[in-house]
């Protein structure tokens, strides 16, 4: 669970310890309705396509993941090791839910899936990931994005 | 997450995340977030169960339908139990403590070629009824699994295939691979376990693999190169390392 309470005393200290940024105020953009947004997703649990570059310790880049690339050709190579993988060795959809995605556009409930995806390595401090984020933004509203969904890990 | 939600949102784009630790998301305070009470790693709370993840994901999404912020509201449905041990692996390999330390490293690399490829079929048969692998972060196959951990342990000698990637993060993601191999193997058997904290004591507590990347941990962190000095933490979890540590 991730109570800390629940953690061994070595887990919660170190994500206690772990340094948060502070934001003097919070951006607020009001989407469309549901029904009309086209989501992207972005993961920060260190997945990308079998064969592109694996994460290196502090790395503040992205990887694409493509709508249409199959669960089988998507590996992880996140540097922390101190949370579960099997969870996604057995469902790729509980740490990165495009399937799920889609079948909510097909229902109706969001208007479609975005044809880009992407993932960034969470180890590293977000202030870090700030250019290549901002920049991230502007390609996906490029892309037709109405809204994003983040998911960590 | 919450600090992408910041970035993101200020160039105009909406954002609705999920937190997996509360504590963060109430100092980052970005527009939207979900916290979920599941462990780290399980996002979407349960693997194979898609009527539970979509309540989360619709959750997540629903608060898009917020006029104002920042708004963090919490998913109070717990996941679901997975499967836990109820006797010994069902296993074709002898996973108990074996009677002596074996403390030669020759002899380690012995019996867990043995080990490994006893769980072969297993993980065979996983990749095909799964229809993916995630133990296979490059192109290589996963035979090449034992000789890369080999050659590392003996010359301390690894290929990175690229000059993109470090010697430290090509070692990484060999043994992310063994690990892979072995819980994907496990957790097709009959039977066998699919929550997070029994699959855990069995790798770290009852596996030679196990055994084998607390050695390849030694030398990485008596290395001369600064890449392998660097992954010496990112090989055993925090909540292991008492097994291996004096």
């Amino acid at each position: 669970m991730a109570r800390l309470e629940q953690m061994t005393k070595g887990e919660r200290d170190y994500l206690q310890s772990l340094p948060c940024p502070t934001f003097l105020s919070t951006p607020w953009v009001k989407p469309p309705a549901l029904d009309q947004c086209r989501i992207a997703m972005v993961s920060s649990a260190g997945i990308h396509r079998r064969g592109d570059r694996p994460f290196d310790p502090g790395a503040s880049d992205y990887r694409i993941i493509p709508l249409t690339t199959a669960a089988s050709d998507i590996v992880m190579s996140h540097v922390s090791t101190n949370f579960d993988r099997t969870g996604f060795q057995q469902d790729l959809n509980v740490i990165f839910p495009l399937d799920r995605l889609r079948e909510l556009a097909e229902r109706g409930f969001i208007k479609s899936v975005s044809d880009y995806h992407f993932a960034f390595m969470g180890a590293t401090g977000p202030e870090k990931m700030e250019p290549a984020a901002r920049n991230l933004a502007r390609i996906m509203k490029s892309d037709g994005a109405d809204a994003v969904l983040l998911v960590p890990v | 997450m919450g600090g992408l939600s910041h970035y993101f949102e200020e160039e105009g784009l909406p954002t609705t995340q999920i937190s997996l630790i509360r504590e963060h998301t109430e100092q980052i305070r970005p527009p939207r977030a979900l916290w979920v009470p599941f462990e780290l790693g399980r996002p979407l709370g349960v693997p194979n169960d898609p009527g539970f993840q979509t309540r989360v994901i619709t959750a997540a999404l629903e608060m898009f339908n917020e006029d104002k912020g920042p708004v963090l509201k919490d998913f109070l449905e717990e996941a679901p139990e997975g499967a836990a041990y109820t006797g010994t692996p069902a296993c074709p390999v002898d996973f108990q403590p074996h009677p002596e330390p074996i403390t030669e490293l020759d002899k380690l690399m012995t019996a867990f070629k043995v080990e490994f490829s006893q769980m072969r079929s297993w993980y065979d048969l996983a990749a095909e009824k799964r229809g993916r692998t995630t133990a296979v972060t490059s192109d290589g196959g996963v035979e090449n699994i034992v000789g890369t951990l080999t050659d590392f342990l003996k010359h301390e000698s690894i290929a990175t295939g690229s000059a993109d990637i470090s010697r430290g993060t090509a070692l990484r993601m060999a043994v992310e691979d063994l690990k892979a191999y072995y819980f994907e193997a496990v957790t097709i058997q009959p039977g066998q376990p699919t929550d997070s904290h029994s699959l855990a004591e069995w790798f770290w507590g009852e596996t030679l693999a196990a055994r084998v990347i607390s050695k390849i941990r030694e030398r990485c962190f008596k290395s001369q190169d600064d890449s392998l000095r660097h992954i010496t933490r990112a090989l055993i979890p925090k909540a292991q390392l008492y097994r291996f540590e004096s």
